[in-house]
């Protein structure tokens, strides 16, 4: 089998190199050098453009409209940006702020959190490994319902809840506080939640990385005098699983701003109590399906998009390879 | 000849990280583990328990996580009322497990082939298309879901079984992942195999494919989850029942919000359902998480 594709290859190699400035030559030149990389692209690309950049190009045009769901939407130019930059008053004070807050709380934490556990779980025979891996990626794999069920029992707002039962059953609190309503304590909750279920895909891809590098790198560097785990881990396993620490830091920017039902859930309501567990997600599920201006929802979701942008490039300077 | 080339990239997994056996400086890992672990545990003792619940123990106030006198009525109710049912559940099941098993394997199939032109091929537009993959990722999704819709009513997929398949296919983390593996595949690998005449099909099947095996594990488990507990086409596109999924069908046992309203049978039934439809997630996270790491153990023994 082998002969025959090298001689394939020969017979293919002693066909003349289409030179001709026509068209057709143009384009069988074009087939020779990137043909193939294109065959392979081509099952995913068709895919993605249908179910993927035609609906997200719409609805990037979408923002450019006043959009009801029932009439046809009418070209408005910039007039959601601007109005959402001038006139809501609740983006400008309760979900911007809130979504910076949370995604700066729980991107990077959630981040350290999943590559340092993937870390140690690595240290681990793999039975163990197995069984840890399992139970840390499990909060994913839950549905939300199941998730929000638990931490509702836990932070019930009456004295019944695991919470305030066991703060008064200490001595420090005199009456139950209503953990999930009061503007006060549901951020940092939501904050909490988002963390504990932050070992998602890309704790598993940084798992399987840190699990890939050859360990002839380790051995190399003790020779060289390196002696504690934590040079280990900054001068050979960060270098050596960049690819797919750099999926990791965009999974959890991602995932961070695009998080929005946790509030809700929690709270049992859309907008949250006096707009505490407010973010972008939730202001954009808010406009567009309650009260069915796609537009503008549409408008505010672009202005997400430039946000997670943003702080994708600064995990791409910091992780992008070399080559 | 390229498989001796391989091993010597493949081989050499072994030792210091992912020990063989236990050892008393991992004593302080399974120290921190343990109680982290026990948190995050709630979910899935709280499903499993919950299935188990009677009526009065589901609506105890206040609530417990464990049940105290376990029955299997939940199960029997559910039964009895599938039974019931218009349309034989073996349906709804032979509907989804069909569905599952073709989303996860072509989506691999799919998103691989692309990931490895997109990492190791050189054309002009390479850099560009992976930014544009990257940016679709980052738009959040709850803002194309009309769009989408007219889209797929454009191309006459209501009502079909391809809708279920076909919108879900080309998934953008999937490619991402994928390619950021095939970035830590050395380029003399391929290039050895080139020069011994390997087909651009060959590299990608037995030398890209096998060398990635934790990363399809890895979008293996996502594609599964998400395929296998998809209720939300057969809410959107699909107005006959019999091409609807076992996940939808659960939800319509109950009422649309579980969680708030008071009837009785039906949160039994709902816990019971939500412990049927999760156990295969389980399941399928232990064989694949299993392959992740038996890559690595075996090929060190060589």
């Amino acid at each position: 089998m082998q002969t025959k594709q090298t001689l394939a290859r020969e017979e293919a190699i002693k066909q003349p190199y289409p030179t001709e400035r026509t068209l057709a030559g143009f384009f069988q030149r074009w087939l020779i050098k990137e043909g193939s990389a294109y065959a392979f692209l081509s099952p995913y690309g068709l895919l993605f453009i249908i179910f993927i950049v035609v609906p997200v190009l719409s609805a990037f045009l979408l923002s450019f409209t006043f959009f009801d769901t029932i009439q046809p939407p009418h070209f408005i130019g910039l007039n959601n940006y601007i109005s959402l930059l001038t006139q809501d008053d609740t983006f400008m004070k309760y979900v911007l702020p809130n979504t910076i807050q949370f995604a700066v709380i729980v991107g990077p934490g959630g981040y350290a959190l999943a590559f340092m556990l993937a870390w140690m779980l690595a240290q681990l025979p793999r039975l163990p490994r197995t069984i840890f891996a399992l139970i840390l990626y499990s909060p994913s794999m839950t549905a939300s319902v199941a998730m929000a069920v638990v931490w509702k029992t836990l932070f019930s707002g009456d004295q019944t809840g695991y919470l305030n039962s066991f703060l008064m059953g200490m001595g420090l609190l005199r009456e139950p506080i209503q953990w999930l309503q009061s503007p006060q304590y549901l951020m940092p909750i939501m904050i909490v939640v988002t963390l504990w279920s932050s070992m998602g895909i890309g704790f598993l891809a940084m798992l399987a990385g840190i699990l890939e590098i050859s360990p002839e790198l380790y051995e190399a560097a003790t020779i060289d005098g390196m002696s504690s785990r934590w040079q280990e881990i900054f001068y050979i396993t960060i270098p050596s699983m960049r690819p797919q620490m750099l999926f990791g830091a965009v999974m959890s920017i991602v995932g961070t701003f695009q998080a929005g039902a946790i509030g809700v859930t929690l709270s049992g309501s859309n907008p949250t109590p006096q707009y505490a567990g407010q973010l972008i997600v939730n202001h954009v599920e808010d406009y567009g399906f309650l009260r069915y201006e796609m537009g503008y929802a549409a408008a505010v979701s672009v202005v997400l998009l430039l946000m997670v942008l943003f702080f994708t490039r600064v995990a791409n300077r910091l992780f992008a390879s070399d080559t | 000849m390229i498989n001796k080339r391989l091993s010597r990239y493949t081989g050499i997994r072994n030792a210091g990280i992912n020990p063989k056996g236990f050892h008393v400086s991992q004593i302080k890992f399974y120290v921190i583990l343990t109680p982290l672990s026990a948190l995050m545990l709630l979910p899935i003792i709280y499903i499993f328990s919950s299935a188990f619940k009677p009526p009065d123990e589901l609506f105890a106030f206040p609530p417990r996580f464990f049940v105290v006198n376990p029955t299997t009525q939940n199960f029997t109710d559910l039964f009895s009322k599938l039974s019931t049912s218009g349309i034989p559940i073996s349906r709804y099941l032979f509907n989804s497990i069909l569905i599952t098993v073709i989303t996860v394997a072509a989506s691999i199939m799919v998103s691989s082939a692309a990931a490895y032109s997109l990492s190791k091929k050189r054309f002009k537009l390479k850099k560009m298309l992976f930014a544009i993959n990257n940016v679709a990722l980052m738009f959040v999704p709850i803002a194309v879901t009309i769009p989408r819709f007219l889209v797929i009513v454009e191309l006459n997929l209501l009502n079909t079984f391809w809708v279920h398949i076909l919108p879900v296919l080309a998934m953008p983390v999937g490619l991402f992942l994928l390619k950021q593996f095939i970035d830590g595949i050395p380029d003399e690998v391929i290039e050895a195999a080139q020069i011994d005449g390997a087909s651009d099909w060959w590299i990608y099947w037995r030398i890209i494919l096998p060398m990635i095996r934790p990363a399809l594990a890895t979008i293996a488990i996502l594609t599964f989850q998400s395929a296998w507990s998809n209720a939300e086409i057969s809410t959107l596109y699909i107005n006959e029942e019999s091409l609807r999924t076992l996940a939808f069908y659960l939800t319509t046992l109950t009422p649309a919000n579980a969680t708030a309203v008071n009837t009785v049978a039906g949160q039994g039934i709902a816990a019971a359902a939500a412990l049927i439809m999760f156990l295969p997630n389980l399941i399928m996270f232990i064989i694949l998480q299993g392959q992740v790491m038996s890559t690595m153990s075996h090929s060190g023994l060589k």
